[in-house]
């Protein structure tokens, strides 16, 4: 793979970004709650969404995002909008300029609406991912069509690297990178039918760990290429790779999210010595942990202090890679790393260097995974 | 250092009739499911995996076996060289809604794991060894535009030596397929590979 400093290639950097969760509203807030080990997981009993109790992290029923909203915004597209708000508030970003896009992530959107009503042609429009990135452009007057990323658990990270790489090859010069999901009935019953939830909260890379928790959220990142944020972190490098083994379980090896992750360290011009540290995905299933597990040591990466962020906030979906992302960035500018809430005891002391406490670590650079149904995974590296 | 990459083949599943390069190579009228059990039947295959698959995975993994047929050498790369690159208009909406009326008896996972528009490319990479590079893009209609600066992005930094992209859609009986193979050789058939050599395949049915 070429360098991309010979080939001349702007530097991407992140001008801002935005965390809505159940955590809270902003990026402050939410990395504030990190900081004190506070999770939104809990126990919920909602009929509408599970006939037995579950654990997940979830807005409040009912809750509503966007102020005096004549258009009949649904939750998703909501969320989505006021992430994007808050992340581009004070930015210097300008939406109406043909030079920045607008990249949505999200695994399912608006699919809830299925469960109410027999699927007409105006229901088929209202649940097309396209006609929510379309709403959601259209208020705040991005110019070009925005692109729509559904790439499973992925799909944050793809977005990011989707981003970088226009941006890189000048077909813009702004990337407004928002993503989201919300957790019904159609979500939850399927990981059900997968066997895939835990019975508490979830216990990424521990012993006892044995199966995930879902969550609902939406993160957003403002890419730029833009010299006067050359003093901000940047996107080092970023790749993808499929397992092409099984469409719904993880490669047995990890060797294909090794090559991803060999890709991104390339790109960036790194070896795995430039690694502070790792925000994992790291869903809490035997499958994903072990197989994420075996990557990090093919990468040469088992020492390297390791965090889940899937204890705080369940499995977000399509704004996972991006939650977790922003996290990890506010990790790297106040050198500090979050613990991984629900793991005590490795499961593969060996192949991974867990944090297990809110860990002082100066940091210049960090790795961020992801993986997925359909044998997809992703590695992003962000950095000084 | 932009490379030349040429459209070495392309298939389309539209209208009842499978094309490859341009040449009708199968045609049958019939609803969506008599026309893929047909289509895999006139390969002459035993992969049970296909009779899994929802007619997203189908439609798509039948694009990808009659572009990749008798022409594509998988041997001049390795598994991480060639990538899959797709978009559609309705994701997974057509198993989606198999999927919640399953539901109301005993929700399938079988029907669930479904329900990601990405699976296709999981399954033209499993029965074609691909590890590369994939992505999967939602798009009002076929944007050959975006869909070109991204295998372009992929074969001029030698990411990836060879790429399959293009549209796999299906609602109901509601379908279209056209997937382009791109490399970086030339052949006696193939042409140019442009976002308006695509659009003009794309339309021509």
């Amino acid at each position: 793979m070429s360098n991309i400093n010979e080939l001349n290639e702007p530097e991407v950097f992140v001008v801002a970004d935005n965390i809505l969760s159940p955590l809270g509203k902003t990026t402050a807030e939410n990395f504030a709650k990190l900081r004190e080990n506070i999770s939104g997981v809990k126990e919920h009993t909602d009929l509408t969404i599970s006939a037995l109790p579950f654990f997940a992290s979830l807005f409040e029923k009912g809750e509503t995002f966007v102020k005096a909203d004549e258009h009949n915004y649904t939750k998703f597209e909501q969320l989505l909008i006021a992430s994007i708000a808050d992340a581009l508030n004070g930015s210097g970003v300008d939406v109406r300029d043909k030079k920045t896009v607008l990249i949505i992530s999200s695994t399912k959107g608006n699919i809830s609406l299925l469960e109410d009503e027999a699927i007409t042609d105006e229901l088929k429009e209202r649940i097309s991912l396209s006609n929510s990135a379309k709403l959601v452009a259209e208020h705040f007057g991005f110019q070009n069509q925005p692109i729509v990323v559904s790439n499973a658990c992925i799909s944050g990270v793809l977005g990011v690297i989707t981003a970088t790489r226009l941006l890189r090859s000048h077909q813009y010069e702004n990337a407004v990178v928002a993503g989201a999901d919300v957790i019904s009935k159609f979500i939850m019953s399927g990981f059900q039918s997968f066997q895939a939830l835990s019975v508490g909260p979830c216990k990424p890379f521990d012993k006892e760990h044995d199966g995930l928790n879902l969550g609902e959220g939406a993160g957003t990142i403002i890419l730029s290429t833009n010299h006067k944020y050359a003093q901000n972190i940047k996107v080092k490098g970023g790749s993808i790779s499929n397992d092409a083994n099984h469409i719904s379980g993880p490669s047995r090896t990890g060797q294909e999210l090794a090559g991803a992750i060999k890709n991104a360290l390339q790109e960036a011009n790194f070896t795995s010595a430039n690694i502070d540290f790792i925000s994992a995905h790291g869903t809490a299933t035997v499958y994903n942990d072990e197989m994420e597990a075996n990557a990090i040591t093919i990468s040469g990466l088992q020492k390297v202090t390791l965090n889940s962020l899937k204890g705080f906030y369940g499995h977000t979906l399509g704004a996972a890679g991006l939650i977790e992302s922003i996290i990890s960035i506010q990790s790297l500018k106040q050198a500090l790393v979050i613990s991984t809430i629900g793991f005590t005891e490795s499961a593969d002391p060996e192949k991974v260097n867990v944090c297990a406490t809110l860990t002082r670590l100066k940091a210049n650079n960090f790795l961020k995974t992801a993986s997925g149904f359909g044998g997809c995974n992703a590695a992003v590296i962000f950095g000084k | 250092m932009l490379t030349e990459k040429n459209i070495t083949g392309f298939c389309s599943i539209h209208n009842g009739t499978i094309t490859k390069d341009g040449v009708n190579i199968f045609e049958q009228q019939s609803d969506l499911s008599g026309l893929l059990l047909a289509a895999y039947q006139h390969l002459q295959l035993t992969y049970p995996k296909f009779y899994k698959m929802d007619n997203l995975s189908k439609l798509g993994w039948l694009a990808a076996e009659f572009l990749l047929k008798d022409t594509f050498n998988k041997d001049a790369y390795q598994p991480e060289e060639t990538g899959v690159i797709l978009a559609n208009a309705n994701s997974s909406l057509d198993d989606d809604v198999k999927y919640w009326d399953s539901i109301k008896d005993v929700a399938s996972p079988s029907l669930f794991v479904y329900t990601l528009p990405n699976i296709v490319i999981g399954e033209i990479c499993i029965r074609n060894h691909f590890k590369g590079e994939q992505a999967f893009y939602i798009q009002p209609d076929f944007d050959a535009q975006f869909i070109a600066q991204q295998v372009n992005y992929l074969l001029d930094k030698n990411i990836m030596q060879a790429c399959i992209c293009g549209w796999v859609d299906v609602f109901e009986q509601d379908y279209k397929a056209v997937l382009f193979l791109v490399e970086k050789k030339k052949t006696d058939k193939s042409a140019i590979f442009s976002a308006e050599r695509m659009d003009e395949i794309f339309n021509k049915d």
